[in-house]
């Protein structure tokens, strides 16, 4: 049985289709519910913080005074945990990865707009 | 979904040896060995199983304190008492293979030591986040 | 009588994916004992759970080990509500149960393809990752992540896996169920297989049990020893029954992992057949567990043990893991007494080491 089978294996091997993806001309296989990547609708966001605080990874750093949100993305592990917290569903995992980039900064830094006209307190500005 | 059949007793520092024997003349296997600290002592729970019965018993520890070995018993037990010796700074005496202290080569010197007392010193962080640093 | 010489081995070995070292005492080309040391990697994971709520640590109870994750996830998972009294509702149940089974074979794959590195058989290397491809595919279809699930949680599943996938998964199954059969044969039949492995390491059942080996370096040794059999999740009304094999030396233990392939094929199919419906979780938790438990599971690799200890509050006072490579590591020892020297990577891999979990 042994040279069939082989032979068998051999021809497919030869005649089938290769079992790799030729990945940067066809794109890698994504699906709906991969866990790509971490964005976030700055308009949204209340700065609560709360996303910061249940981080496994304290990748997120929020600032309540100077509206800014930022992720840093070496240290996000990509769980969700701030996804699942958000209160007001701003954060959410794309399938898309992150471009890889040879030098920092690693930090995603977001500026959220200021804060809706309230007289006794105005957004600092960068 | 059945429930799993784990009990759980207090004994003696100085009855585990003879324990140990007891549950190797019912023919159990020695599952594991697992410390925990507690405060100012430390919990050591030694779990038995036969049948996926798992039995555990517990003896409590302070620093400093001689924790007989049940290699006489369960060679085995090498592996989990020279982690609690590397891990805890606890002394195992009479282990079947004695590592020295090298078994685990960690950064710091037993890092699962319970802390000495120490007085917190206030730091002025107000909100309750979570704290920096690994173990 | 010859001399007697020490041989490092490890931690940068070419078999070795993870660090472990190991003090070989060799008389002649004959390893005469064996002597381990770890913590190359040692993270302190356990020391984290004092730092992170409970519900958030789940994340990083996962990411003990980067092949058993998803069981080490609901271990921990399953540990945490046994001390809160939770009951999960049976879908939750079935869908862990079945990514278990997922994993489960996924790492036997990943185990063989290495072993067959290791023996320097490359295509088969090749061909036995080819297949795992298509189970992490369906992984990441329901879950979301390829090695990392990220989909078990205290108190149920995070988000429902819909009755079509399920069925789009036991599809796929089907399909490279008869590559799996091949491989299957293969490692048990293969002339080459045979002749690396046949009679090496060998310990019988009762040495196995002494020495407190678990998982399928204990089956291998005819020790139908599975904590499957304790019937958590819904591996009870799935009817299940250990694979074992009676030799005990390293082609056994390959062959029981080659052989839980196709079980644990089935038991993903009985499942999908049975699916309950209904809620995957137990909806909002209030309170911090309070108490103590002991909760076990299967791995890939073996039992593994949780134990986890709260006081009420919001973190956990102690987790503790064994993990089925540490349970492993006195067979290896006694293994290794008595084989040569240039057998020595084989019978190391035969107990599937997994050095980041056994650190945590
Ligand atoms: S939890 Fe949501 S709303 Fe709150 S700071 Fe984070 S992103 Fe903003
Ligand atoms: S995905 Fe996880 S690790 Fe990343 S920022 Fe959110 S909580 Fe932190």
């Amino acid at each position: 049985m042994g040279l069939f089978t082989m032979t068998k294996r051999a021809l497919a091997n030869v005649i089938g289709k290769p079992a790799t993806l030729m990945y940067p001309v066809k794109p890698a296989k994504q699906f709906e519910r991969s866990r790509g990547m971490l964005e976030i609708t700055i308009e949204d966001c209340i700065y609560c913080g709360l996303c910061s605080r249940h981080c496994p990874a304290d990748a997120i750093v929020v600032s309540k005074d100077d509206r800014t949100w930022q992720v840093d993305r070496l240290r996000c592990i990509i769980c969700a945990q701030c996804v699942d917290v958000c209160p007001k569903t701003c954060l959410r995992l794309v399938p898309e990865y992150k471009k890889s980039v040879a030098e920092p900064p690693f930090v995603d830094f977001f500026q959220g707009p200021p804060a809706p006209p309230k007289p006794e307190k105005k957004a600092k500005e960068e | 979904m059945k429930d799993q059949n784990t009990t759980m007793r207090g004994i003696a520092v100085s009855d585990l040896v003879k324990e140990t024997g007891a549950f190797k003349a019912k023919g159990c296997r020695l599952v594991q060995i697992g410390c925990t600290g507690i405060g100012d002592a430390y919990e050591i729970n030694y779990t038995f199983d036969k049948d996926y019965v798992f039995e555990t018993v517990r003896i409590t520890v302070h620093d400093g304190d001689v924790i007989p070995s049940i290699a006489e018993h369960y060679w085995a037990s090498f592996i989990y008492e020279n982690e609690i010796h590397d891990l805890y700074g606890l002394t195992v005496e009479g282990m079947s293979i004695d590592f020295g202290g090298h078994l685990f080569h960690t950064a710091i010197e037993n890092p699962f030591k319970n802390p000495p007392e120490v007085t917190k010193v206030e730091k002025e962080t107000p909100a309750p986040g979570p704290e920096e640093g690994d173990a | 009588m010859g001399r007697q010489i020490v041989v490092p081995f490890g931690p940068q070995h070419p078999v070795l994916p993870e660090p472990i070292h190991l003090d070989l005492v060799l008389e002649d080309e004959v390893v005469v004992e064996a002597v381990p040391s770890i913590g190359y990697i040692h993270r302190g994971l356990e020391k984290l759970v004092e730092k992170r709520e409970y519900t958030d640590y789940i994340r990083i109870a996962e990411r003990i080990c980067g092949i058993c994750s998803f069981t080490h996830s609901v271990n921990y998972a399953e540990s945490v509500e046994k001390v809160m009294g939770l009951e999960v509702p049976a879908r939750a149940h079935y869908i862990r149960t079945i990514l278990m089974e997922y994993s489960r074979m996924h790492s036997h794959m990943l185990w063989l393809g290495l072993t067959a590195d290791a023996m320097g058989f490359e295509n088969l290397f090749m061909n036995s990752w080819r297949i795992r491809e298509a189970i992490l595919d369906d992984m990441e279809m329901a879950t979301g992540g390829r090695v990392i699930q990220g989909l078990c949680t205290v108190g149920g599943i995070r988000k429902d896996v819909p009755d079509e996938m399920l069925g789009q998964m036991s599809d796929h199954l089907k399909e490279i169920t008869p590559q799996m059969e091949e491989l299957c044969k293969i490692f048990s039949h293969d002339t080459s297989v045979r002749h690396r492995m046949r009679g090496l390491g060998v310990l019988t059942k009762e040495e196995m049990w002494e020495l407190g080996g678990v998982g399928p370096t204990a089956r291998g040794s005819n020790l139908p020893l599975d904590a499957r059999c304790t019937g958590y999740s819904a591996y009870d009304e799935l009817g299940f029954k250990p694979v074992v094999e009676k030799e005990g030396d390293c082609l056994a233990r390959c062959i029981v992992r080659a052989r839980e392939l196709m079980a644990a094929a089935d038991l993903v199919h009985a499942a999908v057949k049975k699916m309950p419906d209904g809620p995957v979780d137990v909806g909002k938790i209030k309170g911090g567990p309070d108490g103590e438990a002991f909760f076990f599971t299967e791995q890939p690799r073996g039992e593994v043990l949780h134990y986890v200890k709260g006081n009420g509050s919001k973190y956990l006072v102690r987790h503790r893991v064994r993990t089925p490579t540490f349970a492993n590591i006195p067979p290896l020892v006694k293994m290794l007494a008595g084989v040569d020297l240039a057998d020595v990577p084989v019978v190391v891999l035969t107990i599937d080491p997994c050095i980041g979990c056994m650190e945590r």
